[in-house]
């Protein structure tokens, strides 16, 4: 059975109480470093910061609504040649969902990684966290303050990124360290799951084993509204997709900079086919198919771009976002491939990001199955 | 009805089987309507998406891609991972809206020349029912 309590918080200090908990486990040489997201001199980003004197953790800050990288992209980068060192990663749920999927693809080797999920109140984009940290010194303690029910976090005049105001995958599901807001006061307590691997932790970190009755209600009230909002999103861009004015429409002002590709997790090639010389034709050959059609438009292969790109990761999109918030044109990408995604991956059975045991959909087959495409 | 035309076929067949039995039914000197134009493939779970796609946007009326039968893959498992990807590349189809019985996913092994013939006219009948590939009316994508 895996360990559930809190930990104390003294004077509200949620995020004092954060920095303890990551400092002793450097310590007690629990880990040899620790990946968490630390805010800039200027206060308006955080990054994942790679933290190995725990002077430094003073200014780490891991419930902080803001993620201008995908965090699982630097796991893969700090654990793909297997270090000896013990690395504790602090992650964010879409994170988390990220790193699993690039787990089974062997991007991201979890050996010697100790596991730390937040529950997420959600995210706002880079440029509005940097206006809203101006507005509020204390900007995280003022936002644990106001968790909506219904919303995750709120501040007046700002909204959530798409992603998060659709996402009802908040709360990481299968991490060694589950650090909890919802359905306690978080400036009293922390709520904390330890994973049965790491059941002895409860005593060097100082958790109290106690029952927190509210703790799931909230989650699965915030998951409904989440559920909600979703739902209707996917209806809209469904309705929009369904014909070829709309689907034509919703791409038009794709610019092809590939700048999603190079913010998604799951996007991890080193050789990108629409990266190479592939789809690069003989001048003559634009000039026939201009003929042939009467005009085309260049540079070509947005549309293929595009579908291709969903063709080769969404059955692995867990739908963090990030290639909305890169996309300089704004397309509504978090909607499509999350849209998309549900039904690819449901051909499956598959949730990607929901377990680390689930074989990735491309990777395995059942010699009895899928018969309607074959025919 | 849209005026009859004539559709266009890329298949992307695999060397083992599927292409050896287009082989067969042309030295046997079996009939079939010359729409298709075949790419060979050392395996239909070599067939990548983007080149499927490609051919469709590019204003294909139609994508056969053609393997062993279950069991029968030179390399084992192939085919049934070309059958997962066909079946990821249909619902994504759909889903925009696009016709994803334009992609025809066949098992057809170096002994059927006549069942390669045969699908080969089954297409091509198919496609003319359905008409052209509206893509080919777009400019802009």
């Amino acid at each position: 059975m895996p360990i559930r309590g809190t930990i104390p918080i003294t004077a509200g200090d949620t995020l004092g109480a954060m920095r303890r908990l990551l400092r002793t486990l450097l310590e007690k040489g629990v880990v040899d470093a620790i990946l968490v997201p630390v805010a800039t001199p200027d206060g308006r980003n955080l990054v994942p910061t790679l933290v190995r004197d725990p002077e430094q953790l003073a200014h780490a800050d891991p419930i902080a609504p803001v993620m201008p990288v995908q965090a699982s992209r630097v796991v893969s980068q700090l654990t793909f040649t297997a270090p000896s060192e013990r690395l504790a990663v602090v992650l964010k749920a879409c994170e988390w969902r990220a790193t699993v999927e690039l787990s089974k693809l062997r991007q991201v080797n979890l050996d010697h990684v100790l596991t730390i999920g937040v529950d997420c109140g959600g995210t706002y984009r880079v440029l509005d966290y940097g206006a809203m940290s101006a507005e509020a010194a204390d900007l995280t303690a003022r936002l644990l303050q106001q968790i909506e029910p219904a919303t995750g976090f709120r501040w007046p005049g700002r909204e959530l990124r798409t992603a998060c105001r659709i996402c009802e995958n908040f709360v990481s599901a299968g991490v060694d360290i589950l650090l909890g807001l919802f359905g306690v006061d978080p400036r009293q307590e922390i709520a904390v799951e330890l994973s049965d691997k790491h059941a002895e932790l409860a005593e060097v970190l100082g958790v109290q084993s106690k029952e927190l009755p509210g703790r799931e209600p909230a989650i699965a009230q915030l998951r409904e509204a989440r559920l909600a909002r979703r739902d209707e999103a996917f209806a809209a861009i469904r309705e929009q997709l369904k014909t070829l004015d709309g689907l034509t429409s919703l791409f038009s002002a794709c610019l092809r900079c590939h700048n999603c590709t190079t913010v998604c997790p799951i996007c991890y090639c080193r050789e990108c086919i629409f990266r190479s010389p592939t789809f690069d034709h003989a001048s003559q050959q634009y000039m026939k198919w201009a003929g042939r059609r009467g005009a085309i438009r260049m540079p070509s292969d947005t549309l293929l771009f595009q579908i291709t790109r969903l063709n080769h990761m969404v059955a692995s999109c867990v739908g963090c976002g990030l290639c909305e918030d890169g996309c300089p044109s704004s397309l509504p990408l978090t909607t499509i491939f999350r849209a998309i995604g549900q039904e690819v991956q449901a051909l499956f059975d598959y949730e990607a990001g929901r377990s680390l045991e689930e074989e990735l959909p491309l990777t395995v087959f059942r010699e009895d199955e899928l018969h309607i495409v074959e025919r | 009805m849209p005026e009859e035309y004539e559709p266009r076929i890329v298949a992307f067949l695999c060397n083992w089987c599927t292409y050896t039995g287009a082989d067969l039914a042309g030295t046997s000197r079996i009939q079939y309507p010359p729409n298709i134009r075949i790419i060979r493939l050392m395996c239909s779970g070599a067939v990548d998406p983007v080149y499927v796609l490609k051919a469709l946007l590019e204003g294909a009326d139609g994508v056969l891609i053609g393997g062993c039968h279950p069991g029968d893959c030179h390399y084992q498992s192939g085919n049934y991972k070309a059958r997962r990807r066909v079946a990821i590349l249909h619902s994504i189809l759909k889903q925009m809206g696009l016709d994803d019985d334009r992609v025809w996913l066949r098992w057809i092994s170096a002994s059927e020349g006549r069942k390669f013939a045969d699908t080969v006219g089954e297409m091509v009948q198919h496609l003319k029912a359905k008409g052209p590939n509206p893509m080919k009316g777009q400019w802009a994508i």
